[in-house]
C-alpha cells in the first residue's frame, strides 16, 4: 500500500474517532453546567440542609430550600410503580421468549414497542382526564392527581423498558441449558423457572434496575398526574411532588441566575447523580455477574 | 422374558418443512448393548437420535412419519406424555451443558423436577449416580461448588451422572467425546462400557475408531438413508456396501 | 404408582395455571395500548377538520387550530435527526468497524450509556444553560434541536450499531480481497447493505424527538405565538407541549378539552405512525434477507 493512501485511511479512523468522542464529551458537558449553575446555591445553604430539609418555599422572605418531600415524592411513585412493572414486564418477557408462538411473538412484541413510543405527555394527560377521576370517585378522595395515580402511569412506561432487556436476556440462555432440562424429563414451565431464570437473573435484575431508572427521570406523566404538593406523603392517595416535576414546574418562573435557578440546578444534580447511580449499579450487574459462557477443557 | 429388542423405528421419517431429512428408517436397538450411528456430517444422524427421545418436537415446522416403539409401544402415540417419556430416555449432549448451579444441585436437577424433596433420598441418588459415571472421587469433596469449575471432562461426565440420576431405560448419546481431549474421552469411552451393563444406550460418533472400540451394534447413515447395519466387527471388516466401505476406510469425500 | 400420576398431573396443572397467567401479563401490556389509543381518538376525531390542522390559535387559545404545533413539531423532529443522524452513523461505524476492545471502547460505551440513561428534564436543564444562555442562542428552534439531537444520539448509535452487526462478514472480506481499503470497503460494501436498517433507526429518532416535552420547555418552546417561525432563531409552538399547557394551565381548561384531545390525536397519529412503519419495514427486511 501507498504511504498517500495510509495516511487518508488514518485520516479516516481518527475522523470517525473524533466523532465517536461527541457522546462522551456531551456527557461531560451536561454534568459540568449541572454543577455550574446547581452548586452556587450551596453558598446559601449546606448539603445537608438542602437534601435534608423538610420545606421547600422557594419564593418566600427567607426562602425555604429543602428538597426531602421531593425525594420521597420521587422514591414513592418509583417504588410503586416498580410494584406493578416488575411483575407485569418480567411475566411478559418471559410469555415472548419463552411460551408465545413466533406468530404470536411477532404482534405482542411490536405491541409493546408501540407502548414504549408513546409520548409521556400523552400518558400524563390520559391520566389526568381519565385515571383521576376514577381514583377519586372510587375511593372517594378529594383529588385524584396523587402518588396512586403518578405510580401507575409511570408503571406503563417502563413496562416496556424492563420487558425488552429483560427478554433479551432470557433469550441469549444458551439453548443447550434448555435442551438438557427438557431432556431430563422438565416440563416447559419447570425448565423456564430453574434453568432459565436463574441462568438469566442478572440481565433481568439490570432491566427491573433501569426501568426504575426510567420512572424516577420521568417528568412530564409527574408534573401532570402526580398532584404536586411539595410534602411528605401520609398514605398513597396524597399528592406529590417528585424532583423532575419540580424542576419542570418552576424553571419557567426562576430568574435567570438568581437562588431559586441555582436551587433547582441543584435539585437536577440530585436527579442525575440518582439516575447515574442506578445505570452504573445495572451495568455493573449484567457484566459482573453474565454467565461465563461455554465450559473450557 | 424381556424381548432382546429394546427399542426400534419403523419406516421413520422427518421433515424440516418441505425438506426430508430421513427417509425410511427402520432400525432395532438391542437391549444392554451399544449401538452406534455413524456417518458423514449432515447426513441425519443427529436428527435421528433426536427423533428417539422427541427432542425435534422443538423444531416448529419439523414433522415426523412412521413409528419410534419403546418397548413395543409407539412413543409418537397421542396419549404419550413427552414430559415423562423424556425421564425414560436420558441424552447427553455433543457440549457439556452443566446447568450454572453447584455439581450436587446439577445431579440432583431431574431428581427434584420429579418431586422428591427428602435431602437423604436425594444425596444417595447423586452419590450413586455420580459414582456410576466414574466421577464421585473426583468431586466428592466440593458437591457444593459450582459445576462450570469442572473440567470440559468432568463436565461431561457430570452430564451423564445427571442423566443418570433419573434412571432412565435408555441413553442417548450425541457425540459426547466432540468436545474432549483424549484422555477424558478415553474415560467416557470406558464409562459407556460400563454403562451397558445397565441400560440400552444409542451413541452418535464422528470416530471410526471410537465406533469401533465401543459398540456392538452400528449403523450406518448416508444422506438421510439408512445404508447398512449389523454387528460392529462385520461392519468394519466386511461392508457389504461400497458407500460404507468408502466413508470407514476414509476414502470419502 | 397412585402418587407418582397425580404428581405427574398436578405439574402439568400447574404448567398450565402459570402460563395462563403469564398470558395474560403480557395481553395487560396490549389492553394499556389499545386503551388509550382508542381513548384519544374516540374523544378527539371530532376536533379534527381542516380549520385545526391549518390556523393557528384564536380567541387565546380556545378556539381555532394547531398549525403553528405541528410546523415546530416538524421542524424539532427533523432538525434534531439532522444533527444526530450523522455524528451518531459515524459514531457507530468507529465503534464497530474501527474501535479496538480496550479502555478507549469501554469509556465511549460508558458514556453512551450513561446519555441514554439521563432524565430529559436534565436534557432540558443543560440546553437551557448551555445553548440558551451560554452560547447566547436564546429561547429558539435551534436550541432545541441541538437539545433533542443529543437526546437522541443514543438511539441512533445503538440501531445504526445493529444494523452494522447485520451486515455479514463475508462482505467485507471479498471487499478486502479485492484490494479494497478499510474507509473504501465501508463506504461502498458495508454502509449500502446496512442502509436500511441506518432510515428505521432514523425513523425511530424523529419520532422519539418529536414526541418529547421536558427537553423543549426550557429551550425551544413557547406558550403561544401566532406566527410560523420563519428562521432557526424564533421561538415555537410544539404538539407535546401545547397538550401540556392546554391541560394545565390554559384559561379554560374544561371548554378546551376537545382541542386537548385533537392535538393528543395528532401527536400520536404521528409518533405511533412513523413507529409503525419502521416496525412494518424492519420485519419485512428481515424476512427479505431470509
Amino acid at each position: 500500500m501507498t504511504l498517500k493512501i495510509q495516511i487518508k485511511e488514518r485520516r479516516v479512523n481518527y475522523f470517525f474517532f473524533s466523532v465517536a468522542t461527541i457522546s462522551i464529551a456531551s456527557l461531560f458537558m451536561i454534568m459540568m453546567f449541572l454543577f455550574i449553575e446547581g452548586l452556587p446555591i450551596f453558598t446559601k445553604v449546606s448539603v445537608k440542609d438542602f437534601v435534608f430539609g423538610k420545606l421547600w418555599y422557594p419564593t418566600s422572605e427567607p426562602p425555604d430550600f429543602g428538597i426531602f418531600p421531593l425525594i420521597i415524592g420521587s422514591l414513592g411513585v418509583t417504588i410503586f410503580s416498580a410494584l406493578m412493572s416488575i411483575p407485569l414486564g418480567v411475566m411478559t418477557a418471559i410469555y415472548l421468549a419463552e411460551i408465545a408462538r413466533p406468530g404470536i411473538r411477532e404482534v405482542v412484541k411490536p405491541l409493546v414497542e408501540l407502548l414504549a413510543s408513546l409520548p409521556s405527555v400523552v400518558i400524563g394527560f390520559f391520566g389526568m382526564v381519565v385515571v383521576a377521576p376514577f381514583l377519586q370517585e372510587v375511593f372517594d378522595i378529594p383529588t385524584g392527581l396523587n402518588l396512586c395515580n403518578a405510580s401507575l402511569m409511570l408503571a406503563f412506561m417502563s413496562v416496556p423498558t424492563i420487558c425488552s432487556i429483560s427478554e433479551d436476556a432470557i433469550f441469549s440462555v444458551q439453548k443447550n441449558l434448555k435442551e438438557a432440562s427438557l431432556a431430563l424429563g422438565a416440563t416447559q414451565w419447570e425448565t423456564i423457572i430453574r434453568v432459565i431464570l436463574p441462568a438469566s437473573i442478572s440481565g433481568i435484575a439490570a432491566a427491573i434496575i433501569l426501568g426504575m431508572s426510567r420512572a424516577i427521570g420521568e417528568t412530564m406523566v409527574v408534573l401532570m398526574v402526580a398532584g404536586g404538593a411539595a410534602m411528605i406523603p401520609g398514605s398513597i392517595f396524597d399528592p406529590v411532588r417528585p424532583l423532575p416535576a419540580n424542576i419542570a414546574a418552576e424553571m419557567a418562573e426562576a430568574p435567570f441566575g438568581g437562588d431559586h435557578y441555582h436551587a433547582l440546578f441543584a435539585t437536577g444534580i440530585i436527579l442525575f447523580l440518582l439516575t447515574i447511580s442506578f445505570n452504573l449499579i445495572a451495568d455493573h450487574i449484567s457484566h459482573k455477574y453474565r454467565q461465563s459462557g461455554e465450559a473450557s477443557l | 422374558m424381556d424381548s432382546p429388542i429394546k427399542m426400534s423405528t419403523i419406516n421413520l421419517d422427518f421433515y424440516y418443512g418441505k425438506f426430508q431429512a430421513l427417509q425410511h428408517i427402520s432400525l432395532d436397538f438391542a437391549r444392554n448393548q451399544v449401538t452406534a450411528l455413524i456417518g458423514p456430517s449432515g447426513c441425519g444422524k443427529s436428527t435421528f437420535l433426536r427423533c428417539l427421545n422427541r427432542m425435534n418436537d422443538l423444531i416448529l415446522i419439523g414433522r415426523v412419519e412412521g413409528k419410534i416403539l419403546l418397548d413395543n409401544e409407539d412413543i409418537y402415540a397421542s396419549n404419550v406424555d413427552v414430559v415423562s417419556l423424556r425421564s425414560r430416555i436420558g441424552m447427553v449432549f455433543q457440549k457439556p451443558n452443566p446447568f450454572p448451579k453447584t455439581i450436587f444441585e446439577n445431579a440432583a436437577y431431574g431428581l427434584r423436577i420429579k418431586g422428591i424433596k427428602n435431602k437423604n433420598t436425594l444425596s444417595e441418588h447423586v452419590e450413586n449416580s455420580l459414582k456410576q459415571s466414574a466421577l464421585w472421587n473426583e468431586v466428592k469433596d466440593r458437591l457444593n461448588e459450582s459445576a462450570l469449575g469442572l473440567s470440559g471432562g468432568q463436565q461431561q461426565r457430570l452430564c451423564i451422572a445427571r442423566a443418570l440420576a433419573v434412571e432412565p431405560e435408555v441413553l442417548l448419546m450425541d457425540e459426547p467425546c466432540s468436545a474432549l481431549d483424549p484422555i477424558a474421552t478415553q474415560k467416557i469411552e470406558e464409562l459407556i462400557q460400563e454403562l451397558k451393563a445397565n441400560y440400552t444406550i444409542i451413541t452418535v460418533t464422528h470416530n471410526m475408531q471410537q465406533a469401533a472400540r465401543i459398540s456392538d451394534t452400528t449403523a450406518f447413515f448416508y444422506m438421510g438413508k439408512l445404508i447398512e447395519t449389523g454387528n460392529t466387527d462385520i461392519i468394519f471388516t466386511r461392508p457389504r456396501y461400497k458407500e460404507t466401505e468408502d466413508y470407514i476406510t476414509g476414502r470419502f469425500g | 404408582m397412585k402418587a407418582k400420576i397425580q404428581h405427574k398431573n398436578l405439574r402439568k396443572i400447574i404448567q398450565q395455571a402459570m402460563f395462563f397467567i403469564f398470558r395474560m401479563a403480557a395481553a395487560i401490556n396490549g389492553i394499556c395500548l389499545l386503551l388509550i389509543t382508542t381513548f384519544i381518538v374516540s374523544n378527539g376525531w371530532h376536533a379534527i377538520n381542516w380549520t385545526f390542522l391549518t390556523q393557528p390559535p384564536m380567541d387565546s387559545m380556545t378556539k381555532g387550530g394547531i398549525l403553528p404545533c405541528i410546523v415546530g413539531t416538524f421542524c424539532l423532529g427533523l432538525g434534531a435527526i439532522a444533527f444526530s443522524l450523522p455524528i451518531g452513523v459515524s459514531s457507530a461505524i468507529y465503534l464497530n468497524e474501527y474501535a479496538a476492545t480496550g479502555k478507549v471502547l469501554r469509556m465511549i460505551r460508558f458514556g453512551i450509556n450513561n446519555l441514554a440513561g439521563i432524565p430529559s428534564v436534565v436534557f432540558g436543564l443543560f440546553g437551557l444553560a448551555f445553548f440558551v444562555i451560554w452560547m447566547k442562542i436564546g429561547v429558539s428552534l435551534l436550541a432545541g434541536i441541538l437539545t433533542l439531537g443529543i437526546m437522541t444520539l443514543p438511539v441512533i448509535i445503538g440501531t445504526t450499531e445493529e444494523a452494522l452487526k447485520a451486515v455479514p462478514n463475508s462482505y467485507r472480506e471479498a471487499s478486502f480481497g479485492l484490494g479494497a481499503t478499510k474507509s473504501q470497503t465501508i463506504f461502498r460494501v458495508v454502509l449500502p447493505a446496512a442502509l436500511p436498517g441506518i432510515l428505521t433507526g432514523g425513523i425511530l429518532g424523529i419520532s422519539r424527538a418529536a414526541g418529547e416535552t421536558a427537553p423543549i420547555m426550557f429551550t425551544a418552546a413557547v406558550f403561544f405565538t401566532p406566527d410560523l417561525p420563519s428562521s432557526i432563531f424564533d421561538e415555537i409552538m410544539a404538539l407535546p407541549y401545547h397538550i401540556y399547557v392546554l391541560a394545565t394551565a390554559g384559561t379554560e381548561i374544561e371548554a378546551t378539552r376537545h382541542l386537548q384531545y385533537g392535538t393528543a390525536l395528532v401527536l400520536i397519529t404521528l409518533v405511533l405512525g412513523m413507529n409503525l412503519i419502521s416496525i412494518i419495514y424492519r420485519s419485512w427486511l428481515r424476512r427479505k434477507m431470509i
